[in-house]
């Protein structure tokens, strides 16, 4: 009923091949599109930008470079929030260094930066892989963690060890320091997430894509049908880490404003972006954005339907949030593997004969 | 489900914010995670002494007063969601009870015009109001905190050719203190040994066994949460002389010292007010607020010195706003008359005592030149037969021929990242 596809007739390739190639889900694309850049920033206010919508918008990149890496690829990583340090030090570093250049520049050298410093991480992924990938990875979050805060070079040499953001403007519009609008930074992050989300899509349903899934799916027989493995999971391992870099730079200047490195990008953090892949969907970047968007909305509304509506005591309300969120990853992982993502898609597979099932 | 979402949440904060005829002080708690030790009884202190004046004296200034509790778990993004959930509902002042969060929110809070009280924490340079104009950290900082503990160290006798190690958490708390502890080392001529430890700091041996090889006869530690009863715990391993280990007033309060049991008898921790529950405000608390059942949390943290920590801070917030009401000629004040009202503030020995507090902390005024407060120090040690603190020295003054230049270097250096142009008005 609502997703009909009587009349939707594709007479050429391409018009078959692409994102939406339902009428209706197109559409549907265009209005949530149309929604969150013509009406969501007349709406923003500094809760909900602070609370919600910088948070989802920004680990949604982060979940997005991460499933490239683990959902498309196959490569597990647990050094994302590393990655996230260095997107966000790199930013830093450039922010102080070339003042007079735009922000948005610097947000995606620190995305490149962290590409690089990603790939040089990757390189053990093609000796090793599984649990023993995992692990060459946390031990990379660890030194880059350690590293951030042993030399005072990458923070300046404050007492603190802290970086501050400072004040940056883009066309004239603060959209990093403490008096921003809530609709600048806002938009700020949407162009970054909504560009992630484009170029992600289309490198992964793309030759790219297709090699990182062959690799995914069983390496030695790609490497037999002629995918280079090296190539595959270093790319995969760069696209990834760009992501997780843009991410993190965005966290650190425009969510932040002030980052201590141990706190901020701690295992914690690998953990968290990790969870929203898998309670999304590995493999999918609808799944991303559901991940991110129900691990950063479930504490909040948690909290106001226990606090602010229940009246009940802040740690109960606190210590209920860890034991619904465990809950809810066992649950996940027994009933749905494939995450929200699947749940997204069958419900989909159900309207499209809804009312009127075989 | 994203919009319904955004908007039920407008909807809920609607519903909780029509203008309330009350003084609101959100207290950013933490009473979960691997600080909630230290994080539970400032929290309860707090909301007592705040239920006690509701209760005795019908609010502030004929006011009630409200406390609003948002647990942040010592967690920076969860404070800024705190900061922001509370904000609208007129927050007279923060005291998030922890320096990053307050880092994160000295930029913000002067922006909304909102006031941060962070006491005996925090960007120890906010000591300096004519660069930071809404943050106040009275009545003493972290390096009056170094110096005070150096120079208990040198009333005890010759400190210059010893070696004194620093063991602190590693962050931007921990490393407060170093530069000036450097800047002593090189006045007195003592030796100075850093030690870091990580957060959380559950593991330590690696550190101790780096000081039980280097022996420095003295270990001054910046700690908190878990890390202290390790720390005490891992010194007592090694069979450091307690005395001879002197820990912040963040590294001092009972939970660090009890688990240790016998071995931390003679532990010694800085303070900047009083401990034990022998003042007569305690009796009000008792008759006002525990036997009507309105204690905070479980009630059981009464007397206990991070328990006074938070009262002292209630009393500080409580007597700011008199001052502000008393400036502005108005019950219901703003958060900017708040910030005068703090500005403005006055602790004097017959207000404490008043109030019931007598001797619990320092005379002092705040001005705008000086945030800080005048920075004298106690020394407490712990006797474990008894299970109490006790104060075993004046509160002195510290070196602020060293900690001046260190405020105005480190709050010159923030003025101009951020286009402050120094001055009152």
């Amino acid at each position: 009923m609502l997703y009909r596809e009587a009349g939707d007739f594709s007479t050429t390739y391409p018009q078959d091949s692409q994102t939406f190639p339902i009428r209706f889900d197109r559409y549907r694309y265009y209005a949530v599109l149309a929604v969150a850049v013509l009406v969501m920033p007349f709406v923003m206010n500094d809760y909900l930008v602070n609370s919600i919508f910088l948070p989802f918008l920004i680990y949604a990149i982060a979940a997005i470079g991460l499933n490239i890496l683990t959902g498309y690829c196959g490569q597990v990583s647990l050094g994302t929030g590393g990655f996230m340090a260095v997107g966000a030090y790199a930013c830093y570093k450039l922010m102080t260094a070339f003042p007079d250049v735009n922000i948005f520049f610097h947000v995606i050298i620190a995305g490149g930066i962290t590409a690089l410093v990603g790939t040089a991480f990757g390189l053990p992924s093609l000796r090793i892989k599984g649990f023993y990938l995992a692990v060459a990875t946390l031990a990379a979050q660890f030194f880059l963690v350690w590293l951030f805060n042993k030399v005072s070079w990458f923070y300046n040499y404050s007492a603190s060890g802290q970086i501050n953001a400072p004040e940056r403007t883009v066309f004239g519009v603060e959209v990093t320091g403490p008096n921003t609008e809530a609709w600048a930074t806002y938009l700020f992050c949407l162009v970054f997430t909504v560009g992630a989300a484009i170029i992600a899509r289309n490198l992964t349903r793309g030759s790219v894509g297709r090699q990182w899934m062959a690799i995914r799916d069983m390496d030695i027989a790609a490497e037999i049908i002629g995918v280079n493995p090296l190539r595959a999971k270093l790319t995969a391992f760069a696209v990834s880490s760009f992501f997780v870099g843009v991410s993190g730079a965005l966290f650190f200047a425009v969510y932040l404003g002030a980052v201590e490195v141990g706190e901020v990008f701690g295992i914690t953090k690998s953990f968290l972006v990790l969870f929203m892949i898998i309670i999304g969907g590995l493999g999918s970047i609808f799944g991303s954005f559901a991940g991110a968007a129900f691990l950063v909305v479930l504490p909040v509304v948690l909290k106001i339907v226990g606090v602010d509506m229940l009246g009940w005591p802040t740690d109960i309300v606190a210590h209920f949030q860890l034991v619904i969120v465990g809950a809810l990853i066992i649950m996940f992982l027994i009933l749905e593997p494939h995450g929200l993502a699947q749940l997204w898609r069958v419900a989909k597979e159900k309207l499209r004969l809804w009312p009127f099932p075989h | 489900m994203k919009m319904k979402l955004g908007t039920m949440t407008v909807a809920a904060m609607m519903a909780a914010s029509p203008v309330l005829a009350d003084l609101v002080f959100p207290s950013l708690s933490y009473r979960t995670g691997p600080y909630a030790a230290g994080g539970i009884p400032f929290a309860d202190g707090y909301a007592d002494y705040f239920t006690l004046l509701n209760e005795r004296d019908g609010g502030i200034g004929g006011v009630a007063a409200r406390v609003l509790e948002c647990e942040t778990g010592y967690n920076t993004e969860k404070g800024v969601e705190c900061y922001e959930s509370t904000k609208g509902e007129g927050a007279l002042v923060y005291q998030p009870l922890s320096t990053g969060i307050t880092y994160q929110l000295i930029p913000k809070a002067t922006a909304d015009d909102i006031p941060i009280h962070s006491m005996g924490y925090g960007r120890t340079s906010a000591a300096n109001g004519e660069v930071f104009s809404h943050v106040f950290n009275y009545p003493a900082n972290y390096w009056n905190g170094a110096s005070g503990a150096i120079n208990y160290l040198m009333s005890q006798g010759d400190i210059s050719g010893k070696k004194i190690a620093l063991v602190y958490h590693n962050s931007a708390y921990g490393k407060e203190p170093i530069r000036t502890l450097e800047e002593l080392s090189e006045k007195h001529g003592f030796e100075l040994m850093l030690v870091a430890v990580d957060h959380p700091g559950q593991e330590q041996k690696s550190q101790w066994l780096q000081i039980r090889r280097e022996r420095p006869d003295n270990v001054i530690m910046y700690g908190w949460g878990v890390m202290n009863q390790v720390a005490i715990q891992e010194a007592a391993n090694i069979r450091f002389p307690m005395e001879n280990f002197i820990g912040i007033w963040w590294s001092g309060s009972e939970n660090d010292v009890l688990p240790a049991g016998d071995a931390a008898n003679g532990y010694k921790a800085l303070t900047f007010h009083g401990v034990g529950s022998d003042f007569p405000v305690f009796d009000d608390i008792k008759t006002h607020v525990v036997d009507k059942g309105l204690a905070a949390g479980s009630g059981d943290q009464i007397g206990t010195v991070l328990y006074n920590r938070g009262l002292y801070a209630a009393m500080l917030a409580a007597e700011a706003a008199k001052t502000a009401q008393g400036i502005h000629g108005t019950g219901d004040i703003t958060p900017a008359m708040m910030r005068d009202g703090m500005e403005a503030l006055e602790i004097t020995e017959a207000k404490m005592t008043d109030l019931g507090l007598p001797g619990f902390g320092p005379s002092f005024n705040v001005s705008c030149a000086n945030h800080g407060g005048p920075g004298l120090i106690g020394m407490t040690q712990w006797d474990a037969s008894s299970k109490t603190w006790s104060l075993i020295s004046e509160f002195g003054e510290t070196d602020m021929g060293v900690i001046q230049p260190l405020i105005d270097e480190d709050s010159a250096a923030y003025a101009s990242e951020n286009g402050i142009e120094p001055g009152c008005n």
